[in-house]
């Protein structure tokens, strides 16, 4: 009996050393790969590679990055909060709402190259709309379209039923209620939810692919909206960081430019991911201090 | 006059409810066209080009003519071993460390896994994968060539090196989640009868959040399946079944991504990339499924007690 206590805390012991080195271990391996991206491709850059020429810079596609996932949360917006709002108030349990639920699952669940290939086949080749932005955005406001959905769903749910009740005791209909009690006091869980969408946003290559194009030939000052090098164009093509990272890869050629295409890539996912983070920590700390 | 600001409020409110459920309609229907277009484009492999359903799932040739003509092969299995193959591997290695780090920042060090190691972990779920895979091509791909003394690093084993760490975060986080939902009172128990803290996750803990761990393995099998760009980079893209961890191969994926932009449209090889892509819907859908499955038992079984 005695033996086997011991065996027992022995073994205890063991484990407990195993997960701490589990966890260390990846620690160490995640900071090592952040530390390697960021830091390595930092310092193999040369000034001039922040410019905005043709070849051999990243400045047109850290903007045409931007603009992109700006262009995308435009459409993807008010298309998940709507059918969010939905969800949360006014669906009524059902099938359709039941089979609401598994579509956007669906739609998340999506391997990303299956919506590019969508994308290339509606907007390229259906509506003959050519490589551009427009196509890749719109793209990328499907991929990001559950994400929002759900976000502004949960915000909903996640507030006290009182607000709902005591809105409409008041004599307020539903959508009164929504549009003035409800969504003002989810606004920033859903910005959060906006901000990491974007963040997704920014990192997509694999929808990119075949709708946005490659090469980039902007002129700056050129603010004529129609002309094909005016950088506020939406349909000319585009390539962001992340398909200039895989055509770089491609051609072999200029990997410092890569790495810092990677480095500067990857800065702007943890700056917005972070700031996602910490705002939703303290929504949820105001939160926890409102009802105590 | 309150008559008929009544009434205005009553249109807003048909109008604005009218919006959304359009909005949520549109969600359906974006989600069925999806599957319609895969559908209509990749049975054409089956129905313009007359080849079988175990031709594409069951042989390894694939040798599709890039013309309207057809006539060509398009065994596929060659692509879906080479997914299999990589992301079982990703899975085996990515799944130990995942659990290992959840139990920690749940169960052992809550403190300090809560409030840092958990958040790093999220974030790095957010990585893009192109990073991942350049990372890998730099790095990892290098590293295999030295150490095994081989003539390329591309192989089956980076492809599933940089999956796992890049399925890490999800498997991690989705089963954290699942470690803290288990009722304290099932460990108090166990610590109650005499358990170690070991004995009380390992008897305990981890079964009775087994469900939603499970769920975390498959979303993370899901995201391993559907990678495309960072596999593309490490693989070494060779049409040839793979041999071992060594070898170059493809994926269904990687196919994809490489050969859609040359393919001619309406021509045998365009339409069994679509029916490549097809697949890759189906196994999202079986995905889902499953999951759906999982956690539908678990809670009957919770109902039942």
């Amino acid at each position: 009996m005695k033996e086997r206590m011991k065996r027992a805390k022995r073994m205890d012991r063991f484990m407990t050393a195993v997960f701490y080195a589990v966890a260390v271990f990846f620690m160490v391996l995640l900071a090592a790969f952040a530390g390697k991206v960021i830091i390595g491709g930092l310092m193999g850059a040369k000034p001039e590679m922040f410019g905005f020429e043709r070849q051999g810079t990243l400045g047109n596609q850290l903007f045409n990055t931007i603009y992109l996932v700006l262009a995308a949360l435009v459409c993807s917006v008010p298309v998940g909060v709507f059918a969010g709002i939905y969800l949360a108030v006014y669906a009524k349990q059902g099938p359709l709402t039941k089979f609401l639920r598994i579509c956007i699952e669906t739609l998340s669940s999506l391997p990303s190259i299956v919506v590019g290939l969508f994308g290339y086949l509606v907007f390229l080749v259906f509506l003959g709309m050519g490589k551009s932005l427009l196509a890749g955005a719109l793209s990328v406001s499907i991929l990001t379209l559950p994400l929002l959905t759900t976000t502004t769903e949960d915000a909903i749910r996640g507030l006290p039923e009182g607000y709902f009740q005591a809105s409409l005791g008041l004599g307020a209909t539903k959508w009164q209620s929504v549009f003035h009690v409800l969504l003002p006091a989810c606004v920033p869980r859903i910005m959060t939810g906006v901000i990491l969408a974007a963040g997704r946003g920014f990192g997509e290559a694999a929808a990119l692919l075949y709708t946005t194009g490659s090469g980039s030939t902007l002129r700056w000052g050129n603010w004529d909206i129609t002309s094909p090098t005016s950088p506020l164009n939406l349909l000319r093509p585009a390539e962001t960081l992340s398909t200039q990272i895989w055509n770089l890869q491609i051609n072999g050629q200029d990997p410092a430019l890569a790495n810092l295409a990677a480095a500067v890539l990857m800065l702007l996912v943890l700056v917005f991911n972070i700031a996602a983070n910490i705002w939703s920590r303290r929504i949820e700390a105001k939160d926890s201090g409102e009802k105590a | 006059m309150i008559e008929k600001k009544k009434q205005g409020m009553f249109r807003k409110e048909y109008a604005w409810r009218g919006i959304t459920v359009f909005f949520g309609l549109f969600v359906i229907a974006l989600t069925i066209i999806i599957g319609a277009f895969l559908v209509y484009k990749g049975s054409d492999t089956f129905l313009k080009f007359g080849h079988s359903i175990w031709e594409f799932l069951g042989s390894a040739e694939w040798d599709p003519v890039d013309s309207e003509e057809g006539g060509g092969s398009v065994g596929a299995l060659i692509f879906i071993t080479g997914s299999l193959a990589v992301c079982g591997l990703a899975l085996l290695v990515a799944t130990p460390f995942s659990l290992g780090s959840a139990i920690f920042m749940t169960q052992i060090s809550e403190k300090f896994g809560g409030k840092f190691y958990r958040p790093v972990v999220e974030i790095f779920a957010g990585i893009p994968s192109v990073v991942y895979g350049w990372t890998g091509l730099t790095v990892l791909v290098p590293a295999i060539k030295t150490v095994f003394h081989r003539q390329v690093g591309h192989s089956v084993l980076a492809a599933g090196l940089v999956l796992a760490v890049m399925i890490f975060p999800t498997i991690t986080s989705v089963s954290a989640d699942a470690l803290t939902a288990v009722p304290d009172e099932c460990r108090n128990a166990a610590y109650g009868l005499g358990s170690t803290r070991w004995q009380t996750i390992w008897r305990v803990v981890v079964p009775a959040a087994a469900p939603g761990i499970i769920t975390g393995v498959i979303l993370g099998l899901a995201r391993a399946f559907g990678e495309a760009l960072a596999v593309a980079m490490v693989i070494g893209q060779t049409t040839a079944l793979p041999s071992g961890l060594f070898s170059t191969t493809k994926t269904l994926t990687t196919e994809i991504a490489a050969q859609m932009g040359n393919a001619m449209e309406g021509g045998e090889l365009k339409s069994a990339l679509w029916t490549m892509a097809l697949l890759l819907f189906l196994i999202s859908l079986l995905f889902i499924t499953l999951i759906h499955q999982i956690s539908g038992r678990s809670e009957k079984e919770k109902g039942g007690e």
